[in-house]
């Protein structure tokens, strides 16, 4: 895999993550046309693009699409399947995910990325083992408490 | 579950209309990420953004540099930071500080600091050097989580030269007892190889472990290393095929943990990657591919629900079965699931059964035929990606019958687009469809008037020059290529007379070209001399006209200036242009203007005669040398090219880290070799390696290329040793005959009727009928005839000179051999099926079918005989194509008498492939019973002398021995020194290597045949044959700088004239160097300006060099050799090889 984004109905970048090397004007310039390109096609399209020299894998989740850079001899279906398994991670994770935990939380969903694919090739295809291997590194994290502490408060913001 | 999500998140209309519900708010208000994310979605124009990120960029980097910030804060900083490099803008000055995080954090911290080093920096960042001892303390590390973190930072980037600093701990880690780190470390591993393949090759044996570990996560991983090993090499790991198909075997019966499963599918992502590997490894390989037929069956068969997860494995699995060695009923198998996809509703699966097609009908057209109405309705989807793959599909089964159809399509389909990159690509494709496939004249120039519009100055720049190159080249037949120059020249005039500046630069310089070079043609040239002038010059006035079409449209006027008319309007343009500030418009308005005004000039330069004449430039510009020794002897610096100059401005400024790697490009050492070469000779041929010539030359050479003219020569030698020559070359040499093509409208009359009761769609309407049969004419219903293959046997109407035929022959025979497994007949290019279908073509023709798509006529080398009633099959040259493929180039072809071939059928398989000469007998000895032929096949690294003992008699011979004896050469028995028996009318084959021990021009073998017809009673008789240097000599592969070296370090060296060859359009240089390289095996190393260089090498001996310049009419040839024989005996060739020519 080349590299996955993330972004929303409104071509706001959730998340990035490039595993080919490209200087910063390169990754901007593909997102860039990327975003459009995918915004612009109807719901019942297909879901491979021929773009450029690349092939992209996209699907839609609610407001958020998932796009993904393959490889010429990649096969299109089974990456279409790591974007959903990325989704059920994060569905397992969160607990009924949604864009808001991502904006919020997009180093989580990071950490759980890296754990999920490596280079660019998938890592751990067993959901266990993934969230095993997250749920370890976030066992140090003072994190329960402190994040019901915080949904309080933003609930209080939010009213 | 995704039903969940998509619920879930399908709720919030907007990210403003917050719900804090699930876990929308697991933030802080107070946090300063928080209030950045939230302030951000409130803004609604960039500007203000804008204005808000560089607030917060200001804020961190006041928070970094202070002090006082705990690494805490810094990680909340880093955050954000993360946060604005997402949203596009540079966070630079936290890269640093990240990289302390990773290094000084806690545990979490680190975590975060090493996430943010992944996000911000590159493979190539030289920040990432400070990481290498963070990452090594780290690797060390009792605590597992930060030997993870590390691992995980490893795989992603590290810097290459740094990689032995890590490499042994990483590789202890493959033995950890956690599997966890055990994957990473294998998946570190794959990364190093990936980026320094030669640093990880002694841990090839841990690789293996690692496939054998009992984890399956770790050995999934493991197969991420292998599959790239694979695909570069499949020959070294053939071994493990049993081990791969075993694993698969496991997995695709459920044999792993339910872990592993997805959506109740056993370890998809590990089945994929197994039957990737396994197609690498069985592809043109029976024996492997015979071990995986099984397993693929099963895969194939297990998967059958109806999910993606499943299409996934099929679609993986149908790849490799048809990448594999075939077997009929796999095939069968997977075209029937192909079928599925290209049926299913579903779009995405629709795609892929169209992609699946794409690659399968190149082995078997006929499977596109029982899809024909669905591929007409992709034709029509309203999705361009689905459009898209169609065509391709279509490019795929163009023939020269259904070529006009399929090409609107396209053009259809360009007129729509708006996408850059496939229009380039598709441009390219229907430019070679018309060249191909062209039904007639005007259809191919009206065809290239499209593909130029559309494809606009984006397009490869090799479409207009093939398509000028072809125009100028012409064919077969010079009336032919009158009529096409001339509708080229009307479809141009027409064009010009309409609205011009919507046409792309690119095509205007293509009718300026070809309307300066061929107007003449015009009937109406005469009465109306000044038409094309006037349009021309309208269009050079225009203001869309760039500065290079206005120097091609110039250049074009200068051709055009010869009646009064046009002298006149020739001088006025002359004057418009003659204070231009483009200097090279400027040069050319001169020109223009010196010849209006010079009649005698014009008479010279533009007489009709010359227009056919090939102008010699001087590219060297060899007549400033006295200019230029004058000015160096004035103490002038010598000339240095400009990629030169910048090269050592780049030496000044940078360190060299590579001190003794080959720094030098050749062009650089070149100029120095040359410069050493000459000077023994003359001081004044300095300006040698200026290659340039002025812009003014361009205009007379054609379509303005200044380089090296190597397109007619013929590949005789390749990276591999000698070329073997395809059949392919015959067909493009053989003239054709000049049957008219059918009109594509009026030939599928009869297949329609076959096609059509093959697509049993749900009565289709009759428009899409009537496209389904122009679109598939043609398409598998002569399949069955054409045994040749389809692609190549079709009639070509443009040929040009062959280029990379090696590859595109490679492809015909691959589909030949397909063809033969499709149709039950035996495999391989036997005699007799060659010979039926050849026949069988030959009664068709008789019988007043025109010959359609996959002639085989074409095959035959030579003019068809003609064919009168009855007297057919006696006039089938037998063997054509064996002795069109095998023939030495040293040789003419010579017909293979029938009595030849079963001798020839008896060479070694291993040797049937090489280059040969044609056989030789060699004693008429007293026993008529006996004969020996021989013939020489030339290995890269031996001559290896084939004798093939045929015992004619019907008793048996037994005790057969061959023994040579000769001063010069030493010869080895490579097998078949003594053969106990040969049967009656039978024959041993007896191989020799050869090797010359001293160079000599020709040399006597003498040889003794011994052998027993009665047991006991010993017979013997003397034969000999001669061997000439030629057979011994190989080319002699070596740079311009190595040249350089060798030619100083060489004592012996023989000078001589020797003739020049003029050839067509090629350089007299070039042409003889060509047809030594040819006739001698020579290897031309360079050609610069008049001079040039060439090697070659003594088999398993020394090599001779040879620098070759042209003086006057005659080639002076100066060649050294560290042995003093060899250029002596060298030179005799050459001489012969060139009187022979």
């Amino acid at each position: 895999m080349q590299f996955m984004l993330l972004f929303s109905r409104q071509g706001k970048l959730r998340l990035q993550k490039w595993y080919v090397p490209l200087s910063d004007k390169e990754r901007k310039k593909i997102s860039r046309d990327l975003v459009q390109t995918i915004l612009a096609r109807k719901p019942k399209m297909c879901s491979f693009l021929e773009w450029r020299d690349l092939k992209i894998v996209y699907k839609r989740y609610a407001s958020l699409y998932f796009c993904c850079a393959v490889e010429d001899q990649d096969n299109e279906l089974i990456t279409l399947e790591i974007i959903h398994r990325y989704v059920e991670l994060l569905d397992k994770y969160f607990g009924s995910v949604c864009e808001l935990d991502i904006i919020f939380n997009f180093e989580k969903a990071y950490f759980i990325l890296d754990e999920f694919l490596l280079g660019g090739e998938a890592q751990e295809t067993s959901k266990k083992n993934v969230l095993k291997a997250i749920e370890q590194a976030d066992l140090l994290q003072e994190v329960r408490h402190h994040l019901l502490h915080s949904n309080c408060a933003f609930l209080s913001f939010c009213a | 579950m995704s039903d969940v999500v998509e619920k879930t998140l399908s709720a919030l209309p907007s990210l403003l209309s917050l719900d804090s519900n699930a876990g929308a708010g697991k933030l802080s208000s107070t946090s300063k990420l928080g209030n950045l994310i939230r302030g951000i979605t409130e803004l609604t124009s960039k500007h203000d953004e804008e204005k808000l990120i560089k607030k917060e960029l200001a804020a961190i980097k006041e928070q970094v540099a202070s002090p006082n910030t705990t690494m805490r804060q810094m990680k909340e900083i880093m955050v954000r930071a993360i946060y604005c490099e997402m949203l596009g803008y540079q966070a630079s000055v936290s890269y640093i500080h990240a990289i302390k995080l990773a290094q000084q954090g806690s545990v979490l911290e680190k975590r975060l600091g090493y996430l943010a080093v992944s996000l911000f920096l590159n493979e190539s960042d030289e920040f990432l050097l400070l990481l290498v001892n963070t990452v090594l303390k780290d690797l060390q590390s009792t605590n597992l989580n930060e030997v993870c973190m590390a691992l995980t930072a490893v795989s992603q980037m590290f810097p290459k030269d740094m990689i032995p600093a890590i490499l042994p701990i990483v590789e202890e880690k493959l033995t950890h007892p956690k599997e966890v780190i055990r994957r990473k470390a294998v998946l570190a591993l794959y990364k190093f190889y990936l980026i320094a393949p030669n640093q990880v090759q002694h841990i090839h044996s841990k690789f293996r472990k690692a496939l054998c570990d009992k984890d399956p996560g770790v050995m999934t991983a493991s197969l991420h290393i292998y599959l790239q090993l694979v695909k570069e090499s499949p020959e070294s790991y053939k071994d493990l095929t049993v081990s791969f198909v075993t694993i698969l075997r496991q997995v695709v019966g459920g044999k792993l943990p339910m872990d592993f499963n997805y959506h109740s599918v056993p370890a998809p992502w590990l089945q994929i990657q197994l039957l990737r590997i396994l197609a690498y490894l069985g592809k043109e390989d029976q024996g492997t591919s015979e071990m995986m037929y099984d397993v693929l069956e099963e895969s194939l068969r297990r998967a059958e629900m109806n999910h993606n997860i499943t299409y996934a494995i099929l679609y993986e699995c149908v790849k490799s079965i048809y990448t594999v060695y075939p077997k009929a009923e796999l095939l069968e198998k997977a075209a029937k699931c192909i079928g599925n996809f290209v049926l299913s509703p579903k779009i995405n699966l629709k795609y892929l059964g169209l992609k699946a097609l794409t690659y399968v009908v190149a082995q078997d057209p006929n499977l596109a035929l029982p899809h024909q109405m669905t591929i007409i309705e992709c034709l029509d989807h309203s999705d361009i990606i689905i459009k898209r793959a169609t065509l391709e599909l279509l490019f795929r089964i163009t023939n020269a019958q259904n070529v006009t159809v399929i090409v609107e399509k396209m053009l259809e389909f360009l007129r729509q687009s708006s996408n850059d990159y496939s229009t380039v690509d598709l441009v390219g494709k229907v430019a070679e469809l018309a060249e191909k496939y062209s039904p007639d004249n005007g259809w191919f120039v009206q065809t290239m008037n499209s593909v130029f519009s559309l494809g606009g100055d984006r397009m490869q720049p090799d479409i207009p020059n093939n398509f000028l190159r072809l125009l100028a080249e012409g064919f077969d037949s010079v009336e032919e290529d009158r009529q096409l120059r001339l509708f080229a020249v009307d479809s141009y005039v027409l064009l010009l007379q309409g609205e011009t500046a919507s046409l792309p630069q690119c095509f205007l310089q293509v009718i300026s070209w070809v309307l300066g070079e061929y107007a003449h043609l015009r009937p109406d040239q005469a009465s109306d001399p000044g038409k094309v002038m006037r349009l021309l010059t309208r269009l050079l006035d225009q203001r869309h006209a760039s500065a290079q079409t206005r120097r091609w449209i110039l250049s074009a006027l200068t051709k055009l200036c010869s009646s009064p008319v046009s002298i006149a309007l020739a001088r006025d343009v002359g004057e418009r242009y003659f204070g231009s500030l483009d200097t090279v418009l400027r040069q050319r308005a001169h020109e223009l203007m010196i010849l209006s005004q010079d009649a005698g000039l014009r008479g010279r330069v533009l007489s009709a005669e010359g227009r056919l004449e090939h102008v010699e430039v001087d590219s060297s510009l060899s007549f400033l040398d006295g200019h230029v020794s004058e000015a160096l002897a004035a103490g002038a610096a010598p000339y240095k090219p400009p990629h030169q100059r910048q090269e050592e401005l780049a030496h000044e400024k940078a360190l060299s880290l590579e001190p003794y790697g080959l720094s030098l490009p050749v062009s650089l050492s070149t100029c120095s070799i040359t410069d050493r070469l000459t000077d023994r000779q003359s001081p004044t041929r300095l300006s040698i390696s200026s290659s340039v010539s002025g812009n003014s030359t361009e205009l007379s050479l054609k379509g303005g290329s200044t380089t090296l003219k190597l397109d007619g020569v013929k590949r005789v030698w390749g990276k591999e040793g000698y070329l073997v020559q395809q059949p392919k070359e015959v067909v493009e040499e053989t003239p054709l005959p000049p049957t008219e093509l059918p009109s594509p409208l009026g030939s599928f009359q009869s297949p329609v009727s076959q096609t059509q009761t093959a697509s049993p769609g749900p009565e289709p309407d009759q428009e899409r009928q009537q496209l389904a049969s122009s679109l598939f004419v043609g398409v598998g219903t002569h399949h069955s005839v054409c045994l040749m293959g389809r692609t190549e046997a079709a009639p070509q109407r443009f040929r040009r000179k062959p280029k990379g035929t090696g590859s595109s022959s490679g492809t015909s025979e691959h589909s030949s051999n397909s063809s033969h497994s499709s149709s039950g007949t035996a495999a391989g290019n036997t005699l007799d099926s060659t010979t039926a279908a050849t026949g069988q073509q030959i009664s068709q023709h008789a019988l007043g079918h025109p010959p359609v798509n996959g002639n085989p006529i074409v095959e035959t080398p030579g003019p068809l005989p003609p064919v009168r009633d009855g007297g057919v099959a006696a006039e089938i040259p037998t063997g054509h194509t064996d002795s069109g493929t095998l023939a030495d180039p040293n040789e003419d072809p010579v017909p293979v008498r029938p009595r030849d071939l079963p001798l020839i059928s008896h060479l070694p398989a291993e040797l049937s492939g090489l280059a040969r000469s044609k056989l030789t007998t060699l004693c008429p000895g007293p026993d008529p019973g006996l004969a020996l032929s021989s013939c020489r096949v030339y290995k890269e690294d031996a001559l290896v002398l084939v004798v093939f003992v045929s015992n004619n008699s019907d008793s048996t011979l037994h005790r057969v021995a061959l023994r040579f004896t000769s001063k010069q050469l030493e010869v080895s028995c490579v097998s078949g020194d003594l053969v106990e028996e040969v049967k009656g009318h039978s024959v041993a084959t007896c191989q020799y290597a050869v090797v010359m021990m001293r160079a000599s021009v020709d040399v006597e073998l003498a040889g003794l045949v011994s052998y027993q017809r009665v047991p006991g009673q010993p017979r013997a008789t003397p034969f000999s044959l001669r061997l000439s240097l030629k057979h011994f000599i190989r080319p002699l592969t070596v740079s311009t700088g190595e040249y350089g070296k060798m030619w100083l370090s060489f004592s012996h060296d023989v000078k001589q004239n020797l003739r020049l060859i003029t050839a067509g359009d090629q350089s007299p240089l070039t042409a003889t160097l060509d047809t030594l390289r040819d006739r001698l095996h020579l290897h031309v190393v360079d050609i610069i300006g008049s001079e040039g260089i060439v090697a070659c090498r003594l088999l398993r001996g020394q090599p001779c060099l040879l620098h070759c310049r042209v003086h006057a009419d005659s080639l002076a040839v100066w060649l050294r050799s560290p042995i003093p024989e060899f250029p002596d005996s060298l030179l005799y060739h050459c001489q012969k090889a060139l009187a022979e020519a």
